[in-house]
């Protein structure tokens, strides 16, 4: 059920478009994450969905009800900032009774509610103290506490873990994905970190320059990038350009590669990614087990790359460079100079829409 | 050789001659010559002040001087003065009062609706009282609030039946002067407080359902009271003490504290008088910070 939904939003200031026709539904219970590069508009969007901003063209729904000009205070929000945005002269427990004092819960009623959320973000017993006698994770958790407190038709995060450490940040990624899925709540999460948006979402939107350029389940946008960019985004590609032959396209120096997925019309030239973990390395001069990997072509490493447990090589390829992510699990690892085999199946090399 | 560990610390500094100072001489060389001349230029007139405060006469004259208590039996001796003191806190309070409504809401204004050169602009404007000389100020006002001045001037050309409204020489007058000349203090500690709250924590309080009046009052306003409250102690203790305003604007009914004390050393050579009853004063306005300090502490401790 469509919960959150926005229709041909656009947004300029002055001459510059921030957003060009944003079209998308956030259904009832998930987690949507907003990711892309900075200034691509993400704060814009979510604080549109908010409504500190309004926007110059489009409607925004919530709940089936058009909230495009309605105050923010009047929309039933939550909302988690970077800089948390606790008031500091406020208890614990007197931050997260806010909203529900807005809502005209007063007295018992909001204190049970309030220790319940603070037992939820994992804070109970803290409620006397201020936001300054606390730790950032747990001012982050009194700041979720108080969004969703008020049981909001959306939860609205901006960068949310930013400002914590990287320990931490694993840490609260985990809580809140429990939160999330205890409470229910229809959740947007803006974030530029590619790992984060993967780790934590149903959906991610991959937003480029005020656009949605794909928007799907993570393995799917991770695993069917449509455009250069959204692959470039989300993590090493390779791309291969060539002309489109039957059932592959042929590459500048003749050889050609498989590709499992409906193609552009025969002749004209297509670019085709393969991630770096998707190709195995046969090392031909040690005769090594041959793969059932269709697509093949020999390289020389040209550079490797050692980080414990994993193995970062380039190999050089008639003018091309591969980068291969590889398990540290073979007998020695690989040195440059050697003479390999790469291998990867049709089914990962994936055609790219050409560029709008 | 048994090693010595702080010979071997020096073992490691080859040029060790130059030994940092220790924190408390470093502390001490910075804060020596402001506290110095603090100390000089605020507490020597203030104990010279104090001592004469118990003498019998000005000592200047030749005539004898001897050491008493009398001039503290003041308000007891003539009671006049309890209601003068009475006007002159009210006064105090008033003056504060509008200072720390009119002070606030333009802060705000400044804070919230202004940016950059329009912001900056308006900021040096609020200084101008500053700038202006005390008594031009001053009687300024007294060519606007006479009878037929310029406040009666405007209000005819719109209105051309109404009666005089002008209200020289009253109280009201006088709070009216006090309130320009002292309402930049407010402004700029009110604006100094609600300009370090991040624009986040109203959006904060609006996401969360909070309407203005409710941003307002229990965000805006507990967080800049450390603002309004320095705002109000810069204001109260010299409105008391002020007799320029009360003389001019006030008239018959201008006779403050400030003015009795005023007449003490320029009128009465009266100096010892003078000085006890300003120490009083001093008392009393201590006395009242200290009941309400309290008070506020529990309000606004962040
Ligand atoms: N008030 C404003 N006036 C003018 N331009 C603005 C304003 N706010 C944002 N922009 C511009 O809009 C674009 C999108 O900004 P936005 O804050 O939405 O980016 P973002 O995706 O959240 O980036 P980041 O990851 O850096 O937070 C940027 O190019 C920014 O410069
Ligand atoms: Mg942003």
């Amino acid at each position: 059920m469509t919960n959150v939904e926005v229709r041909s939003i656009a947004k300029n200031y002055g001459s510059v478009p921030v957003l060009t026709d944003i079209s998308t539904d956030f259904t009832q219970g998930s987690f949507t994450s907003l990711l892309g590069p900075s200034g691509s508009g993400k704060t814009t969007l979510l604080r549109i969905i908010a409504g500190f901003i309004i926007p110059d063209q489009g409607n925004v729904a919530i709940g089936g009800n058009d909230v495009t000009r309605m105050p923010v205070w009047a929309r039933n929000i939550g909302m988690v900032f970077q800089s948390y945005a606790l008031f500091p002269h406020m208890t614990v427990n007197e931050n997260v009774a806010f909203g529900l004092a807005r809502r005209g819960i007063k007295g018992e009623e909001s204190r049970k509610q309030v220790e319940r959320a603070l037992e939820l973000v994992r804070l109970p017993g803290f409620g006397d103290r201020k936001p300054k006698q606390l730790s950032g994770g747990q001012q982050q958790r009194v700041a979720l506490a108080r969004a969703i407190v008020t049981k909001p038709s959306v939860l609205l995060l901006d960068e949310p873990l930013s400002a914590l450490d990287r320990r931490l940040r694993q840490e609260m990624q985990v809580e809140l994905i429990r939160i999330q899925k205890e409470s229910g709540l229809t959740t947007i999460f803006v974030t530029h970190d590619q790992e984060e948006a993967l780790t934590l979402s149903d959906k991610v939107a991959i937003l480029d320059r005020g656009r949605i350029v794909q928007i799907g389940a993570p393995t799917e946008v991770y695993e069917r990038p449509k455009t250069r960019f959204a692959a470039e985004f989300l993590g090493d590609t390779n791309f291969l350009t060539g002309t489109v032959v039957a059932g592959g396209i042929r590459l500048a120096n003749g050889s050609t590669v498989a590709v499992d997925a409906p193609l552009p019309a025969t002749g004209s030239e297509a670019t085709v990614a393969v991630r770096p973990e998707k190709i195995v390395i046969r090392d031909v001069a040690r005769g090594g087990k041959d793969t059932d990997r269709s697509n093949r072509v020999s390289a020389t490493i040209s550079s490797s790359v050692y980080a414990g447990t994993a193995l970062t090589y380039e190999a050089a390829f008639d003018g091309l460079s591969f980068k291969i992510f590889a398990q540290n699990s073979d007998a020695r690892p690989h040195s440059v100079g050697d003479v390999v085999e790469l291998t990867w199946s049709p089914l990962h090399t994936v055609p790219l829409e050409a560029a709008a | 050789m048994p090693l010595d560990p702080a010979n071997s610390t020096q073992l490691r500094e080859p040029g060790g001659s130059r030994k940092p100072l220790p924190p408390w001489a470093s502390t001490a060389a910075l804060l020596v010559p402001t506290y110095g001349w603090l100390t000089l230029a605020v507490f020597l007139p203030l104990c010279t002040m104090f001592a004469f405060s118990f003498l019998t006469a000005t000592p200047m004259g030749k005539a004898p001087i001897v050491f008493t208590f009398k001039q503290y039996r003041a308000f007891i001796d003539q009671p006049y003065l309890l209601g003068v003191a009475w006007q002159s806190l009210l006064m105090g309070f008033w003056t504060t009062f509008f200072c720390a409504v009119l002070g606030f809401f333009a802060a705000l204004a400044l804070v919230r609706a202004t940016e950059g050169k329009v912001r900056e602009t308006l900021l040096i404007l609020v200084l101008l009282p500053f700038w202006t000389n005390g008594l031009v100020r001053v009687f300024s006002w007294t060519m606007v609030l006479r009878e037929g001045g310029f406040l009666d001037y405007a209000i005819h050309s719109v209105w051309p039946g109404a009666g005089s409204v002008g209200f020289l020489y009253t109280r009201q007058a006088v709070v009216v002067g006090l309130v320009h000349g002292y309402l930049p203090y407010m402004i700029l500690t009110c604006y100094i407080a609600l300009v370090t709250i991040d624009n986040t924590i109203v959006e904060a309080a609006s996401s969360l359902g909070a309407r203005w009046w409710t941003i307002l009052w229990k965000i805006l306003l507990p967080m800049a009271a450390p603002g309004l409250i320095s705002g109000s102690v810069l204001i109260f203790v010299p409105v008391i003490g002020s007799f320029m305003e009360p003389r001019i604007l006030g008239g018959r009914v201008g006779v403050t504290m400030g003015t009795v004390i005023e007449d003490q050393f320029t009128q009465a050579f009266n100096w010892p008088l003078g000085a006890a009853l300003s120490f009083t004063m001093l008392a009393v306005v201590l006395g009242i910070f200290a009941t309400f300090s309290g008070v506020l502490r529990r309000g606004t401790a962040l």
